[in-house]
């Protein structure tokens, strides 16, 4: 089954000019898609860029190169009209559930507000209505809605969120790390809202987080970003069982997983050095200072964004057959790796 | 096994304006030398300042020990006068904190931050000191540690900040390391390298380590006991397979059924329901009684006794308890 594209990424690029003539290249030419109706995970650490496309693909930053097409529509290139009605197909759900709810409102105005915006019932009353329906909708209930932000628990609020992200009728949300401020046993409870609200109302996720197992359990595909790239971008049980990129392969095996038989059992990959700036990236593969493999060929060429197999893309230069000469350059490559 | 610390019915309350916060309500537990104690929990259950307290940092007002016993080398802590408590401070007791960018003092060079604990505890020349600090960065596995220890701490990126912090909290070789979320600000293969290195100075300096975290994944990989904390209190302890693989408690339980593991294929999580109580004024039964999926009657109004399941697994729930036992399934009931 061939499913309907409904956001196109295509080299996207976003330069932030720091000053002294320097840029900071936080997203540096990403291509992918997201398919209707699924889930499409965003993972890579701190500083990876991960945000700033999700803020790039909401018209929050102005891109630097590249287009985003959503439903066909550029959307750094709409007008004022166009970009009205743009944002009530596409939402987004925000991190830090203390800091994105004005303090000053009540519950209903947050979420009200949207829908006055955007003009969408005839009088207040109406609006309250579907203001009382979305809380319930999220699992509180319509007496929360005369309260203020601070008398909720952070979970709460997130599901605050979620429901003014609601509020217009969207397709498309952008989750960025709409849980990783919130207790364990509640993060659970909001992911699980997200499934069911997805199950019911056919919405499409962006869902950018840095936490892989989280990423794993929501998404149908995966995109792994270091450095302003992406390097891996597959089905999320491929990328678990089958990782590419030496980098997926690190990330994975630097997660704990919670079970200490496979904990003690399991064979590990540990990074060596940190993340490399983003004012002055290494050349060639951006990777190569920490990567294992690192061959001649990496500091030269940029690796090209290739298929391997059905539905796995990954850029790495272990994987094009143009290359001949892959002896490691480090000496490093005895490190044992998972499978 | 020698016990390093031996905490007994710890309570400790912080008076505010809205009123007495019963952070910690009656905590027991102890640590055997040369291992690693795991306390875990939720925000606010009170791991946080359960540690600080052994390390005499509660602010007092508006926290107070109001009543139990911290006994470390037959000495009990929460009666120690200031001036003890800082002979204790670094050379016996140590305390690794969560960030790493506010637990160094940005107008000092790493090198000064490192010596000064140790010049303060021990008579060294300043040769001396220098160079007990620079084996230590080379220990925490900081790379060129006689030029690094000119540089300040922005100099440093956030791992090898910490590695400074646990450079500093080692320096004095203490017996007992308290590592409060150490990793939690790290980032998943940075998060690897330093546990990697706890492992390492554990086996080369035999310190006895609490780990206070919220990860389980951190918990299965490197603790050897697990204390669960829930509202002010530990509802079960038990060696680390105990808990993972045989955890009693409901919310134990419930808390390693809601995370997702990476190995596994799950297709729904099993989140607790609900929030965790108010501590102003905490339940008087069990505290996990309004989110308990097993809750009976009796859990709401008396505090569930001790039970031993084996000597080192122990649990606060009343279905443990044998009346309990004969009526389940048929009573219990299950919301």
């Amino acid at each position: 089954m061939k499913k309907d594209r409904t956001l196109k990424v295509t080299n996207l690029k976003k330069h932030f000019h720091i000053g002294k003539g320097q840029t900071l290249k936080a997203v540096n030419g990403v291509s992918f898609d997201v398919y209707k109706g699924e889930t499409f995970g965003l993972v890579g650490e701190s500083g990876c860029g991960k945000s700033t496309i999700g803020r790039t693909i909401m018209g929050l930053y102005d891109r630097s190169d590249g287009e985003v097409l959503f439903d066909g529509k550029n959307i750094h290139e709409l007008d004022e009209k166009e970009t009205f009605s743009f944002r009530k197909n596409m939402q987004m759900i925000f991190q830090d559930p203390y800091a994105s709810l004005n303090p000053r409102s009540t519950v209903s105005e947050v979420i009200s507000e949207p829908m006055e915006i955007h003009g969408l019932y005839r009088n207040k009353k109406e609006r309250l209505e579907r203001v009382y329906q979305l809380l319930e909708e999220v699992g509180l209930s319509r007496d929360h809605a005369n309260r203020y932000p601070h008398e909720f628990s952070g979970g709460q609020r997130q599901r605050i969120g979620i429901a003014r992200a609601l509020a217009l009728n969207p397709d498309f949300i952008i989750a960025d790390e709409p849980i990783s401020a919130l207790d364990v046993s509640v993060q659970a409870q909001v992911v699980n809202l997200l499934q069911k609200l997805q199950e019911e109302k056919g919405l499409t996720y962006l869902f950018i987080a840095h936490d892989l197992s989280m990423v794993k359990h929501i998404s149908d595909r995966i995109g792994v970003m270091y450095l302003g790239n992406l390097v891996e971008l597959t089905e999320s049980e491929q990328l678990y069982s089958n990782p590419l990129h030496p980098y997926t392969k690190a990330l994975l095996s630097a997660i704990p997983i919670p079970d200490p038989d496979v904990e003690e059992t399991r064979e590990r990959m540990i990074l060596q050095g940190e993340l490399p700036s983003p004012i002055d990236p290494p050349s060639g593969c951006v990777f190569r200072t920490r990567c294992p493999f690192a061959m001649e060929a990496c500091a030269q060429q940029i690796p090209k964004w290739q298929k391997v197999e059905d539905k796995h893309y990954v850029a790495c230069h272990i994987y094009n057959d143009d290359i001949k000469d892959k002896r490691p350059i480090h000496g490093r490559a005895t490190e044992t790796i998972p499978n | 096994m020698d016990k390093v610390l031996d905490v007994k019915n710890l309570h400790i309350s912080f008076t505010t304006y809205g009123g007495e916060v019963k952070a910690v309500r009656g905590v027991t537990f102890h640590l055997n030398k040369g291992e690693t104690l795991a306390i875990v929990g939720e925000s606010g259950c009170g791991k946080s300042v359960t540690s600080s307290s052994i390390m005499g940092l509660i602010p007092s007002p508006p926290g107070k020990i109001v009543n139990g016993s911290i006994m470390y080398k037959g000495k009990d802590l929460t009666k120690a006068t200031d001036k003890e408590m800082r002979k204790i401070r670094g050379v016996d007791i140590s305390m690794i904190f969560q960030d790493p960018m506010t637990a160094l003092n940005p107008t000092l060079t790493v090198g000064t931050q490192l010596v000064e604990g140790l010049k303060h505890h021990k008579t060294l020349s300043n040769n001396e000191a220098r160079k007990q600090a620079i084996a230590m960065m080379h220990l925490v596995g900081i790379p060129n540690p006689e030029e690094r220890m000119k540089q300040y701490p922005h100099q440093f990126s956030g791992g090898m900040r910490q590695r400074i912090v646990i450079a500093i909290a080692l320096i004095c070789e203490p017996e007992l390391l308290i590592a409060d979320e150490p990793t939690t600000a790290l980032d998943v293969t940075i998060q690897a390298q330093i546990l990697d290195l706890f492992g390492r100075i554990q086996e080369q300096l035999g310190v006895s380590i609490i780990l206070i975290t919220h990860d389980l994944g951190v918990v299965a990989k490197i603790a050897d006991r697990i204390a669960v904390m829930y509202a002010g209190k530990i509802i079960e302890t038990g060696t680390k397979r105990e808990i993972f693989y045989h955890a009693q408690h409901p919310y134990t339980k419930g808390l390693l059924h809601s995370v997702p593991r990476l190995d596994l294929k799950e297709a729904k999580l099993i989140p607790i329901d609900g929030t965790p109580p108010d501590l102003f004024s905490p339940p008087i039964g069990c505290p996990f009684t309004a989110r308990c999926p097993y809750a009976m009657e009796v859990c709401d109004k008396v505090y569930p006794t001790h039970s031993k399941i084996s000597d080192s697994h122990h649990v606060e729930c009343w279905l443990q308890d044998d009346r309990a036992k004969l009526v389940a399934g048929s009573t219990v009931t299950s919301k």
